[in-house]
């Protein structure tokens, strides 16, 4: 006596999944396209805040990244919970800005130097207090062109909620 | 010997490659943000120069408190404002066009009041804020300066270059576009730089409060 009878013929087929590669790769190459590769590692939190007033930013023309905003939960309890900047893949402070801006223009050719652009990628709940500080050491090392990144919304409601 | 045909290949693990290869790139890429508004900050002065007199009609001051209210003192007037009256009142204030004489505005529209600004070239718009200012509220009320001066730069580009068909901020866009023609792109870039001169962005921005 066998324990495991023949299945009997006459049940529903079974799905046919011959086109599960092609949508996978659809969505592959969607997503190739529609996205960048991250440049950096962020270690915190960054909601951008939203605009419409908004300027695409010439990617032609070299573009610095600063980040500002509340360490990311696996490093609040070694860095706590105000405002941070980050530049390249690490914490840094406000002193750090000016070497940043230096290391980074000693990388471009001569005649792109005056039209380097620094965007400041900052979370929307942070301070004005730390973006001021950044703001004057900008303007220290003459860096004064610069782009507040913003996502594309309507900046009145996203300011209210 | 009858010919054999090929052996199919078996594409069952396809999907799973592919899933593979989909959620790498899923991980190691983000959407790409890479628009904002772009602004300039005044270079640095070692010594301090006599501040050129600028009289207080001209001034559109927004100061931003630390619980993010917008106080708005402007046309001989202070007051409390909401984020959604600002562009309003920004525009009013700088389509005012009080002057007379040499400071007469000929394009501007507004109330011809004469406690407020007198032409687009004196208006000043001048934004303080609280180091405890969240960066939201900053980001609107820099939006809602920009749009104001917008609004303004779209109304007089379409009435120099009517045949355009492009508003201020279109045609600043495709400007900015590679895909646009050279020849286009000079004769926009002439264009655009005329309007910017009629109604150039006078923002001044004080050094943030730390009380």
């Amino acid at each position: 006596m066998s324990k495991f009878k023949k299945k009997k013929e006459g049940g529903l087929p079974p799905i046919s999944t011959a086109s599960l590669p092609d949508i996978v790769f659809m969505l592959l190459f969607f997503f190739m396209v529609a996205t960048v590769i991250k440049e950096d590692n962020l270690l915190i939190e960054n909601k951008l805040p939203s605009a419409d007033q908004i300027e695409k930013l010439d990617k032609k023309n070299p573009v610095s990244y600063i980040y500002i905003g509340k360490p990311s939960a696996n490093y609040v309890d070694k860095f706590g919970s105000e405002a941070r900047i980050q530049l390249n893949d690490k914490y840094a402070g406000v002193e750090d800005i000016a070497p940043f801006i230096a290391a980074e223009r000693a990388a471009l050719r001569e005649e792109l130097l005056p039209k380097l652009t620094v965007a400041l990628k900052v979370d929307s709940e942070a301070n004005m207090g730390i973006v001021s500080d950044v703001k004057q050491e900008l303007r220290k090392v003459n860096a004064l062109k610069i782009n507040y990144t913003t996502r594309k919304g309507d900046a009145v409601a996203g300011a209210e909620n | 010997m009858a010919k054999r045909s090929a052996p199919e290949v078996n594409a069952g693990s396809m999907a799973d490659i592919a899933f593979l290869l989909l959620i790498f790139f899923l991980v190691t890429t983000d959407i790409a943000t890479d628009s904002g508004l772009n602004r300039k900050l005044p270079p640095m002065i070692e010594d301090v120069v006599d501040p050129p007199k600028i009289k207080e009609r001209n001034i559109f001051q927004i100061n931003v408190n630390r619980a993010n209210q917008i106080f708005l003192k402007a046309d001989g007037e202070e007051r409390l404002i909401g984020l959604k009256d600002l562009r309003a009142a920004a525009v009013k204030f700088l389509d005012n066009g009080g002057g007379t004489g040499v400071d007469a505005c000929k394009r501007c529209q507004g109330a011809k009041n004469s406690n407020s600004s007198d032409n687009f070239d004196k208006a000043i718009i001048s934004l303080s804020n609280d180091r405890l200012t969240k960066y939201k509220t900053y980001i609107a009320v820099q939006n809602e300066i920009i749009a104001a001066y917008n609004e303004l730069r779209d109304r007089e580009f379409r009435r120099d270059f009517p045949n355009l068909k492009m508003s201020y901020v279109e045609a600043n866009e495709r400007y900015l576009d590679p895909q646009t023609p050279p020849k286009e792109r000079e004769d926009l870039k002439e264009k655009l730089e005329t309007i910017k001169l009629l109604i150039p962005q006078k923002f001044s921005e004080a050094e943030t409060k730390s009380n």
